[in-house]
């Protein structure tokens, strides 16, 4: 497997691990969150997968980093490792367009790029569309999320939060 | 004195032992919230924070056992240490008291991460600057949270601001020696790894003045007294702490999830 060409290798291990769900937001995949940083090959043929994490403590990393192995043990590519990228620091600014588009249609606000605060845009509920809402608290049932209320429909929604 | 690489070292990762223990410690007391805070809201805020400062105790405890290089992990450090070998600031360990306790507390440490981290990231240490520049946006979230219910509390009923004027009374002592430098500090900032801590013990104090007069509180006068938990002289609720939280490792060594 290894004698397939480094270009061929780079590019499957590229689509195993863009299409590799989010643990806690299962329409999400790595590549929609922008946080593959590099697939290559170093002089010995192994190749080198640098992936971003997205919060410190989040839980979902690890499993993040075992999905990914297997993935890739799957995909066949030949020998690989994975590194985690600190620098630069993971921004929601690399969600895709296409990310954004599947949160919303999840029921999660996605995040605007490069807001500069979260209380300072009125955010419409992804249900009714008003924009008559509330933040309940800046800290969500996930590490990425905050939690919001819409005064007109008086359903809870959550926000993806910019960082 | 500039140390050289051969002595630089061991300084190194005492003072990432400092950095990665002041967020242990801290994510540790958090924690201890869970089930408990006043409201729903505040149970997972809090839960949060404490879940961002063990990511980042993570980072720091794991680069300080590549620096030791001794064969021992993040879970070693941080679980398998005597008390001594601590060397986070007293403040961090304080018992959580009620929930206005505990918001200064917070105000106090994350003021001090926020300039702290600002700084870092031009450190000549690229896996500290690296670190920082991950940590900043987080602990952006945390001061916002804490300085925002200071306010509240503060400028908030008679009980509420009497409450946190006397926990931050009670908690400015322990604040000396986290803007206090010693010879590990300035060992640091003169290698470039480190910002200066005079400079930073400014910053620090001009953000906190500008929180505390919005949330009509005191700022409590100057003693000369300090702790000093940074060098391992660590107040009697250490212990405690260390007992719950190395319960699991001390008692089945080795076990992992």
């Amino acid at each position: 497997m290894s004698a397939a060409p480094a270009d061929a290798r780079i590019e499957a291990a590229w689509r195993a691990l863009a299409s590799i769900a989010d643990p806690e937001l299962p329409p999400l995949t790595l590549g929609d969150l922008g946080v593959i940083r590099f697939v290559r090959s170093r002089p010995d043929g192994t190749l080198e997968v640098g992936l971003s994490p997205t919060y410190t403590g989040c839980p979902a990393t690890d499993y993040i980093r075992q999905r990914a192995e297997r993935a890739l043990i799957e995909a066949e590519i030949g020998a690989f490792s994975i590194s985690a990228v600190l620098a630069p620091a993971w921004t929601s600014d690399w969600i895709s367009s296409e990310g954004r588009r599947k949160l919303h249609e999840y029921g999660i606000v996605p995040p605007e790029p490069a807001a500069p605060s979260l209380q300072a845009r009125q955010l419409a509920c992804p249900r009714c569309r008003s924009l008559d809402t509330e933040c309940l608290s800046e800290f969500g049932s996930t590490p990425c999320k905050a939690l919001h209320r819409c005064r007109a429909c008086l359903e809870p929604f959550e926000v993806f939060k910019c960082i | 004195m500039i140390a050289s690489a051969k002595t630089l070292t061991p300084l190194l990762i005492r003072y990432v032992l400092r950095l990665g223990d002041l967020s242990l410690i801290l994510g540790q007391r958090l924690g201890e919230w869970v089930g408990h805070a006043p409201a729903l809201e505040e149970d997972l805020g809090l839960a949060n924070i404490a879940l961002d400062l063990i990511g980042q105790a993570r980072l720091l405890l794991a680069y300080a056992a590549e620096l030791e290089d001794r064969g021992r992990g993040e879970d070693d450090i941080a679980f398998l240490r005597q008390q001594e070998e601590y060397l986070n600031p007293t403040l961090v360990e304080q018992p959580n008291g009620d929930f206005g306790d505990t918001i200064v507390r917070q105000v106090l440490i994350d003021a001090f991460q926020l300039e702290l981290y600002d700084r870092l990231r031009s450190s000549a240490d690229e896996r500290l600057a690296a670190i920082a520049e991950k940590a900043l946006k987080e602990t952006r979230y945390h001061w916002r949270y804490s300085s925002n219910w200071l306010i509240r509390l503060g400028d908030g009923t008679e009980e509420s601001h009497a409450r946190v004027q006397s926990a931050l009374e009670r908690l400015w002592p322990y604040t000396v020696e986290l803007v206090e430098e010693d010879e590990l500090d300035r060992e640091m900032a003169d290698c470039g790894i480190a910002p200066p801590l005079a400079e930073l013990r400014v910053a620090w104090s001009k953000r906190l003045d500008e929180v505390l007069a919005e949330a009509t509180l005191e700022r409590p006068p100057e003693r000369p007294f300090s702790w000093f938990g940074k060098r391992g002289e660590h107040s009697e609720h250490l212990g405690y702490v260390l007992a719950e939280m190395q319960y699991l490792q001390r008692s089945h060594p080795g076990a992992r999830w």
